[in-house]
This record gives C-alpha cells, sequence and structure tokens, in this order.
C-alpha cells in the first residue's frame, strides 16, 4: 500500500501550478501583442506601397494591401534621385567603413596590449572625448578649415571613429586572446606589426566582423554630417533624398508621366511609403542572418573595463 | 693620486650610469621601444586631435564675436556676452524646459520598458517563440531616423493617416498630430521606444540568462514563488549594468536626440520642439542672414557642461548608494 502510493507519485508527471499556467498565458500574451504592435508599421507600409495611390491616399488601407498595383515602384524606381542617393550611400559605407576600421582596429589592439606603459595616458586621452565634446558649431569649423565641406569625407570623417568601439575591440583582444600567444611571438622574435597582423587580427575575425557591422550600418542610416556638410545635392546619401521625399513633401518624383493633378496627389502620398520599403529593405531582409554580431557587439560592449 | 682617479673614473661611471637608466626609464615610459605600436595607434591620435581636441579648443569661439575671415585667433573676444544673450534670450527657458522634458520623460521609459520587455523574454520556454519575439523586437533598430520620422508624419497625417483613421473608431477628431505642440514628447518618445526597445533589452536578456539556474532551483525548494524569485534573483542580476547604462544615459541628456528633433521640428510645433542643440544649429550653421556661430558655439557649450555636471552628479548618488558607478 504504502509503497505503491511512492510508486504513483514517483512516475506522476510534475504537476504544473495553475498559477503559474496563468503566469505563462499572461507572458506569452503580452509578448504577443508586443511584437505585433511592433511589427505592424513595417507591415502597414508595405501593404500601403504595393496599394494602388488613390487607396493609400482614402487611407483605406489597415493590414492588408487593399489592392494590387505597383505604379509608385514604377514612379520611384524610375528616379535619378534615388539611384544617385542608393550610389553614394554605397559608396559612402564602402569607403567609410574601410576608414572607420582602419582606424579602430589598431587603436584598440594597442589600448589592449598590457606591456605598452603609456597606455594608461592614452586610454585616458580617448575616454575624456566620450564625455566632454566641443560640440556641433566648433566641430563645424574645424570640418570647414579642413576644406572637407561638400566633400565625400565631410560626410565620412567626423564621427569616423567611435570611442565606444574601440573600447570594445580593445576588451575583445585583452580577454579573449591569451596574452601567451602574443608572448610567445614576441619570443620568437616577431615585431609588433607582425603581432597586430599575423597574430591578433586573424583571431579577433568574430569582432572584426561586429565592427563592419556596426559602422556599415552607422554610415548607411546617418545624415547629420550630410546636412552640414554636403550642400551640393548630387552627393547626398540616401537619407537625405529620403528626407526630401518624407518629411519635406518634395513630390518631384510623382510628378510627370501626364496624369491628372488628382492622380499627381495620389502618387504624392504612396511614393512615400515605397521610398520607405525601397530604402529600408535590403537592410530589414540583412540583419536576421547577422544578428548574432549585432548581439555580440553589445554585449562585449556592456562589459565594464 | 691613484686613488683620486679612480675615484674620478667612478664619479664619472656612476654619472653615466645615473644618465644611463633615467634614459632607459624614459624610454620604457614612453614605451619607445613599441615605435611600432606608435605607429599602429597615431591615426586614432590625429583623428582625436583633429575632430575631438581640435574642436574642444575651438569651444573658446563662444566667448568671441566670431568672423569667419578674422578666424578662431583674430576674432574680437568679447568675454561672456554671448552667454548673457543666451541667458536673456526669449527662446532659453522655453528650450532648456523643452530639453529637460525630453531627457527626464525618454530616460525612466527607456530603462523600464527594455527592462520589462527582457524580464518577460527570460520567462519564455519555447525557444521558436523567443527567437521570433526578439528577431522582431529589434528590428525597428535598423530604420533609419529619417525613415522613422517620416512614418510618424505619414501615419498622423489629418487626411489619410492611419493613426487618425483608428481614432476615428473611438470618436476622436482626426488632427495632425505631428503639428500639435501638446503631443510632440509623446510622439518622440513612442517612436524612439519602438525603435530602441527591443534593442536595449539585449543586454539584460544576456543578463539574466547568465543567472546560475541553481539559485532559482533551490529558491524554490525554498518555497519562492515566481515574483519573489524575479524580485531576488533577477532583478539584482541586471541591476549593475541597469544602473551603468542610467549613469551614462544621464551624460547624455542634454544631448537628447538632436537628429530627431530636428525632424520632428516645424513651425507649429516649435513651442514644444526647440531644445538647445536645434536652437544652437540655426541661429549660427543654418541661419540665412548673419551666422552667429560665436553666440551657437555658446549655447553648444552650456549644453557640454550640463552634462557634465548631470554624468557627475548621477556618478556620484551611484557611489553613495554603494553601487556600481563608472569611476
Amino acid at each position: 500500500m504504502e509503497r505503491e502510493e511512492v510508486l504513483r507519485l514517483l512516475h506522476k508527471k510534475p504537476k504544473v501550478a495553475k498559477a503559474d499556467r496563468v503566469f505563462e498565458a499572461v507572458v506569452y500574451t503580452v509578448l504577443a501583442v508586443w511584437t505585433l504592435v511592433t511589427i505592424y508599421p513595417l507591415i502597414y507600409v508595405l501593404s500601403c506601397s504595393i496599394s494602388s495611390p488613390e487607396d493609400v491616399y482614402m487611407g483605406r488601407v489597415f493590414l492588408f494591401p487593399a489592392s494590387f498595383d505597383l505604379s509608385s515602384y514604377a514612379k520611384v524606381l524610375g528616379a535619378d534621385m534615388i539611384w544617385t542617393g542608393y550610389a553614394n550611400t554605397i559608396l559612402y559605407v564602402v569607403v567609410g567603413t574601410l576608414i572607420s576600421c582602419a582606424l579602430t582596429l589598431p587603436a584598440g589592439y594597442v589600448l589592449s596590449r598590457r606591456d605598452f606603459r603609456p597606455r594608461g595616458v592614452l586610454m585616458g586621452i580617448f575616454l575624456f572625448t566620450m564625455y566632454f565634446s566641443g560640440g556641433t558649431i566648433p566641430t563645424y569649423l574645424v570640418v570647414r578649415s579642413l576644406g572637407l565641406i561638400n566633400n565625400m569625407f565631410g560626410f565620412i570623417l567626423p564621427g569616423a571613429m567611435s570611442v565606444w568601439n574601440v573600447i570594445v575591440v580593445r576588451t575583445y583582444m585583452s580577454t579573449s586572446i591569451a596574452w601567451e600567444i602574443q608572448e610567445a611571438a614576441k619570443v620568437d622574435g616577431a615585431g609588433d606589426f607582425r603581432l597586430f597582423l599575423v597574430i591578433v587580427l586573424p583571431l579577433s575575425m568574430p569582432i572584426v566582423a561586429v565592427m563592419v557591422l556596426f559602422y556599415a550600418v552607422g554610415y548607411w542610416n546617418s545624415y547629420f554630417n550630410a546636412l552640414l556638410y554636403l550642400s551640393d545635392q548630387s552627393k547626398w546619401p540616401l537619407q537625405m533624398v529620403l528626407r526630401e521625399v518624407l518629411i519635406r513633401s518634395d513630390s518631384s518624383i510623382a510628378g510627370g508621366g501626364g496624369g491628372s493633378l488628382i492622380d499627381q496627389a495620389y502618387m504624392a502620398e504612396a511614393i512615400k511609403y515605397t521610398t520607405i520599403v525601397v530604402s529600408t529593405l535590403p537592410i530589414l531582409f540583412i540583419y536576421p542572418f547577422l544578428q548574432r554580431y549585432f548581439i555580440k557587439g553589445v554585449m562585449i560592449g556592456s562589459v565594464k573595463g | 693620486m691613484e686613488n683620486e682617479s679612480t675615484r674620478a673614473v667612478t664619479v664619472v661611471g656612476e654619472k653615466a650610469a645615473k644618465r644611463l637608466r633615467r634614459r632607459r626609464s624614459a624610454v620604457s615610459k614612453l614605451g619607445l621601444r613599441h615605435w611600432q605600436l606608435w605607429l599602429l595607434i597615431l591615426p586614432g591620435l590625429v583623428y582625436l586631435v583633429l575632430f575631438c581636441y581640435l574642436p574642444m579648443y575651438g569651444v573658446i569661439v563662444a566667448f568671441e564675436n566670431y568672423s569667419p575671415i578674422l578666424g578662431v585667433f583674430g576674432s574680437p573676444w568679447v568675454g561672456w556676452t554671448n552667454f548673457r544673450s543666451l541667458f536673456n534670450s526669449y527662446w532659453f527657458e522655453i528650450m532648456l524646459v523643452n530639453t529637460l522634458e525630453l531627457s527626464l520623460y525618454s530616460l525612466p521609459v527607456n530603462t523600464i520598458f527594455p527592462i520589462v520587455l527582457a524580464f518577460l523574454i527570460n520567462e519564455v520556454r519555447h525557444s521558436w517563440f523567443k527567437k521570433s519575439v526578439q528577431t522582431i523586437s529589434y528590428a525597428p533598430y535598423f530604420v533609419s531616423v529619417i525613415v522613422t520620422v517620416g512614418m510618424c508624419y505619414t501615419f498622423t497625417d489629418a487626411g489619410y493617416g492611419v493613426v487618425n483613421k483608428l481614432f476615428g473608431l473611438f470618436g476622436v477628431e482626426a488632427k495632425d498630430w505631428m503639428y500639435e505642440p501638446a503631443a510632440f514628447n509623446f510622439i518622440y518618445i513612442l517612436s524612439g521606444l519602438w525603435q530602441g526597445c527591443g534593442w536595449w533589452a539585449i543586454i539584460y536578456v544576456a543578463a539574466l540568462s547568465s543567472v546560475d539556474p541553481a539559485l532559482h532551483e533551490a529558491a524554490t525548494i525554498d518555497g519562492a514563488g515566481r515574483f519573489k524569485r524575479i524580485w531576488h534573483i533577477n532583478l539584482p542580476a541586471i541591476l549593475p549594468t541597469a544602473i551603468i547604462l542610467f549613469i551614462m544615459a544621464m551624460g547624455g541628456i542634454m544631448n537628447v536626440g538632436f537628429e530627431k528633433a530636428f525632424l520632428m521640428q516645424n513651425s507649429s510645433n516649435l513651442v514644444a520642439s526647440e531644445i538647445i542643440a536645434t536652437y544652437a544649429y540655426k541661429v549660427s550653421i543654418a541661419a540665412t542672414g548673419y551666422k552667429n556661430y560665436g553666440f551657437g558655439a555658446a549655447v553648444g557649450l552650456f549644453n557640454s557642461v550640463i552634462n557634465i555636471v548631470l554624468l557627475l552628479a548621477a556618478n556620484f548618488g551611484a557611489k553613495l548608494l554603494g553601487k556600481e558607478s563608472l569611476w
């Protein structure tokens, strides 16, 4: 009798308390709603972009496309403005990311070298800039006196090196790569260049990937330096073109093609959604495949020291 | 004789050795044997000098009546005049309040919501659900600020905006919300939360996943319920991270998104949207007539000084509480 009771208890599935089930239901529901609310604006924009301009203008789209009409894509993809912006952005992203990495990685490496005595002072010089800055206007005056106005490098150089990223690189190199490896190489007669290029850099590929991604996304999305330093429209990156279309409601893309005035007014709104899709979709498609690198970067950055 | 000469030699020798030692210590202090390391960090240092320290030095134009022709060194010195005209300006109080309001509202919101999100994600047991929630929740981080603000404009349009259509169901009158000063802070914070919440939660999710499950098991055996365990185990686990991030955010309180406020600004919502940074930009670089760089720099410097003070205060406060601090 007693033995049977014990056996029964042993074989019984662990009972999930009723309170726990309720708790879980609440957690899952809240998260599901949260997720839906987050993704809704993106789906809405996508739906609007493939609905007819009239449906968009009349506000007939709520979640799914009200109709299927790619005329706004024809307008947007036929606009030189968009393509010039795209070409400029790609150029700036590639050149900018190269420059940023060339600044950040060696600096991070040097600051990670524990046998380099000026390291502490250098670290101070770097960190100080995180807490105090001259401000926009003095920076503008410096950039102008360097002759970088209306120059690609005016967009790229101010802000090309983020001290935060330097610290992330430094943290990675000093914690994830055994110091003994470098010491052994030193004994074998390797100089500091060789240590960096042949030993440490190949072992730091995960953090290099993180840096490339951080900087590339940063350049892709930034507009402020372009606003300050690029007045020549032909040099504008995509984001500045988007500002004209989305915020200043420049409808030159919607015009032409011989539609009626009403059609053009419809189109002027519809192209906003389409330009958003055209400019943002590439990044949103790529990031899920790269997200583990982003997460890694954020997590290394949050480690103090 | 002999003795003297040997002593002289020893003295000379000692002096030479001392010099040598001194030189050696200077060499190792400056790390001159590591000239290759100096070369590696040189580009970074040049960058800092050009784009961080030179502008810091350039802050002296805040005390000048700056003229582009005379330059930083040649412009007439005016002392505190620029600051006085800032403090006496009609806009000063408005934009100071706007800046502080925007920061003080967004700071707790941007701290609490990511933590709550991380706690919820941490309770999920199905990994597919967890993954999809995370992936979707930080997707908006990759949307540019221009697109985000552009979406705010189109969504709240009085004519076709989806927000107004939804509000219409509840009988709310359609309005161009982006042109309403009263809605500015709300839209600013809500759109910021949409963009950043999932991203900021990453750090907390990581901190929570590093909690030793044995702690939870032990607590369960001792009879602690879910909420007790969250309160006594999970919360202390993320607290150091939260405090550090909070202090960092305090330091940036006055830097509150110039880039976004500037885009959201229009002539109708100016009373709510004019913040110190946008004002500095408008009186100097963007001015159509006389570009008052000296005044703009003064406004910017005022901003930086408040930042530093708040950062130090927050750090000091954290130290007093005996918790984490930056230094």
